[in-house]
């Protein structure tokens, strides 16, 4: 049995809630331990921070992959336009919630309350979800996955133009900010307000050890995000289980077939799109815009692939997969390296570039090398993802959980026809 | 009666195929607007300016120089692109990164061979950090031999990488492969990242200015760009149409079960259409360097949906669909900028490639594969 059918069967053991509190358990504890060894009287402090951040950051994946789950596990739209609805989505919050009285230098919004413009991101992004699906529906997976592509950095190149940094529209002054991005209410305050108010009692203990208010208010908003994560997990899942989630699954196992019995297999696709794009649209602003402000870089297409990275390792197909496997990707291969990086020590004979490391090779000393690459593992991290992606695609294509894969049919049809009562020969 | 069932024909078309005359329209008023542009004629209805303004014969003639030379190191990239995309049937989105990985080998042997002699530390010739400006006149050979180490380094780089990932996954479907590739391009910009760092390097910058018709002028490097590409697509063409390599090649893109039954070794003809992929692929990365004078660990990947809109435009598969759609790119990527302003012309690149996918799916010269 190799190494990932044992853990495979032993995360099969366990309820998803389970698993997933598990696997965020582990992560956490593994944030603990690093803090505890690297950061001295500091521990609490760096703990909170590390732990803090990469919830956030498991957040935002987990649910870009839910909503790419829904496109692709469940229906089979390869959609690698991401980074292109999260733009719409937060460009339009961001439009929507800037003050009408800026800072010098920045751009005017509308001022409208926060929650208004997280709505009005959502609409915005399934309604541009909606008419890029419409066309493309045609399209055999490949061509859909190119003309996604080419469609986020026709967005990204649009919100960066200058000629739409600033502009009036009946008589309000608003803008994108051109390249130069846009400052918005900033969700992050509404976890500083609620460690400061509600949660005043539970944040003076925690500084009591040392922990820094801004910290605090960042471990604060990871959970905010888990508890989104949560809420589309339970919205997804009622979605996936109900007949119009059969209808789902039948389009991606055989599209003819799910026509041919009468139901309109593009409508149910737009649907799907829509709501997958009004979810990451919501990503867009709550993890790409948590500090109150966003500029087009942060919508390149890289991150539509990290996205699905960890959907892959998860497992397409499921949705508690791709929870784990945003955690896995996002706390295991792009948090932690970095950060054990960061904070191994490495003296002053680390060389600056790798021709000196390799050099000394020569004299029998290995240790230039090994400094070089610890000190450039934030950039090595990124040949390991790639590294598991390619060897999930070849030996484990249905990533951990993806196996899980729920038929189309709502009765089990694994069962033997004998079971059945049929003739064994039949 | 001519007339009429000519009438008749348009009217059927444009119920037809409103998207396709959408596009005859837009075109004729681009084409419309442009000539009256040249002659510096304004029209104007109801107080705009619908048609006209005002551009130099000069400056259209160097935008289109610009989207050849850019267009035509994209066709060469794009043949290899083109290649696997109808042989291997998968979107290779490893294939800027092999352009990177070409042209960083290539010019790593071009300082080394420029900077020999010149006492210059070799940990800085390698980094290409000497500052040293290298150009086809003034430094012929090494630019030369880097040119063939592009070609030859990157045939290496593709033969390993398809022995580590693709080989043991002949038999996965096209989008296990397209996930695959993703992998690889990862991998291998990182690993030029991890060796060269994340910064811009200039290496490269035009020694001698050459003028044509007293309005057009070219660097001697713009020249190489241009001279080198075109005898490489006609070396392709020879090659496809008067070797069995090419029919076997033609014959696999069309139906590779019939083409291994006829007693094709389907096997070395994919390993063929890698090594001519590759090679082209890293010849073009090594040509744009030296047609823009920097060098970036990721400058293939931002220009691979470029890649993609060329072999798209012209029809995947198609060889000549590539070139021809390489350089239709490359001249929408730089005239767009009469009539957009300057941010917003690659857009207008990918919209074509959008519009080209939705209205006609198997490209301008689509319907043959890999002729």
């Amino acid at each position: 049995m190799s190494v990932a059918e044992s853990v495979r069967d032993r995360l099969d053991a366990l309820p998803d809630i389970g698993l997933v509190a598990g696997f965020m358990g582990a992560i956490w504890a593994i944030m603990l331990v690093l803090a505890l060894s690297v950061g001295g009287a500091e521990w609490a402090n760096l703990a909170a921070g590390f732990i803090g951040s990469v919830t956030v950051l498991i957040g935002g994946y987990a649910i870009l992959a839910l909503a790419l789950n829904l496109q692709w596990g469940y229906t089979g739209l390869f959609n690698i336009g991401i980074a292109g609805f999260m733009a719409v989505g937060a460009y339009t919050t961001a439009i929507l919630t800037a003050p009408t009285d800026p800072a010098a230098g920045a751009v005017a919004g509308l001022g409208l309350p926060l929650w208004v413009g997280l709505l009005g991101g959502m609409l915005a992004a399934a309604v541009i979800g909606g008419l890029a699906a419409l066309p493309a529906l045609r399209l055999k997976a490949d061509y859909l996955a190119i003309v996604t592509v080419a469609f986020s950095e026709v967005i990204r190149l649009t919100v960066n133009w200058s000629g739409l940094a600033e502009f009036s529209l009946f008589g309000r002054t608003l803008g994108t900010g051109g390249a130069t991005g846009i400052s918005f209410e900033s969700a992050n305050d509404v976890a500083g307000s609620l460690v400061n108010g509600v949660g005043a009692p539970v944040a003076a203990a925690f500084q009591g050890v040392g922990v820094s208010a801004p910290n605090l208010a960042n471990l604060t908003y990871g959970l905010m995000l888990m508890a989104v994560v949560g809420a589309s997990y339970w919205v997804f899942a009622r979605l996936t289980n109900s007949p119009f989630g059969r209808v789902l699954k039948a389009i991606r196992e055989d599209e003819t077939v799910t026509q041919s019995l009468g139901k309109d297999t593009r409508v149910f696709k737009i649907k799907t799109f829509m709501i997958g794009c009004a979810l990451m649209g919501l990503a867009g602003v709550l993890f790409r815009g948590q500090a109150g402000y966003i500029s087009p870089s942060q919508f390149r297409p890289t991150i539509t692939f990290y996205v699905f990275a960890a959907l892959i390792i998860g497992g397409s197909g499921s949705n508690t997969g791709s929870i784990l496997g945003a955690a896995t990707f996002s706390g295991l291969l792009f948090y932690l390296p970095a950060r054990i990086g960061e904070n191994v020590p490495l003296g002053t004979r680390a060389p600056s570039n790798i021709v000196e490391a390799v050099a000394a090779l020569g004299s029998l000393d290995p240790f230039p090398l090994v400094a070089y690459t610890v000190g450039n593992v934030s950039t090595l991290r990124f040949v390991l993802i790639g590294v598991v992606l390619i060897y999930i695609i070849q030996n484990q294509p249905d990533g951990l959980l993806g196996h899980r894969n729920e038929p189309a049919a709502s009765v089990d049809l694994d069962r033997s026809r004998a079971d059945l009562g049929g003739e064994s020969d039949e | 009666m001519g007339l009429v069932a000519n009438a008749g024909d348009s009217r059927a078309a444009v119920v037809d195929r409103p998207g396709a005359v959408a596009v005859a329209a837009v075109l004729g008023y681009l084409v419309l607007d442009l000539v009256v542009k040249l002659s510096g004629i304004s029209v104007f209805f109801l107080g705009m300016q619908v048609l006209g303004g005002s551009l130099e014969l000069g400056s259209l003639l160097s935008m289109v120089i610009d989207g050849l030379l850019v267009g035509l190191a994209v066709g060469l990239a794009g043949i290899g692109l083109s290649m696997t995309y109808s042989i291997l049937d998968f979107a290779n989105f490893a294939h800027g990164d092999t352009v990177t990985a070409g042209a960083f080998l290539g010019w790593v042997a071009a300082y080394i061979a420029a900077g020999l002699g010149t006492g210059a530390p070799i940990a800085e010739l390698f980094m290409l950090n000497s500052g040293r400006q290298l150009s086809t006149v003034s430094t012929f050979v090494p630019v030369l031999l880097g040119l063939v180490v592009a070609g030859v380094g990157s045939v290496g780089v593709t033969l390993l990488v398809d022995r580590l990932t693709y080989r043991p996954m002949r038999a996965a479907g096209n989008i296990s492969l397209l996930i695959a590739s993703i992998g690889v391009a990862l991998a291998m910009r990182y690993l030029i990242a991890f060796v060269f760092g994340t910064q811009t390097s200039g290496v490269a910058s035009g020694g001698l200015r050459i003028t044509f018709f007293g309005t057009v002028s070219m660097t001697d490097n713009e020249v190489t760009l241009l001279v080198v590409s075109l005898l490489l697509m006609l070396a392709v063409h020879l090659l496809l149409q008067r070797t069995k390599l090419g029919k076997a090649m033609r014959a696999m893109a069309d139906n590779e079960d019939l083409a291994r039954v006829t007693g094709i070794p389907t096997e070395r003809v994919i390993r063929l259409t890698w090594i001519l992929g590759g090679g082209l692929a890293g010849v073009g990365g090594y040509l744009l360097v030296l047609e823009s004078g920097t060098i970036s660990f990721n400058f293939g990947w931002i220009l691979l949906l470029l890649i993609f809109a060329a072999v798209i435009v012209g029809g995947i598969g198609s060889i000549y669909g590539a070139m021809a759609g390489g350089v239709l790119i490359g001249l929408v990527d730089s005239l767009a900028l009469i009539w957009l302003p300057s941010g917003l012309t690659r857009a207008a690149a990918f919209l074509v490639l959008i519009v080209v996918l939705l209205l006609r799916p198997s490209g301008i010269f689509g319907g043959v594969t890999t002729a």
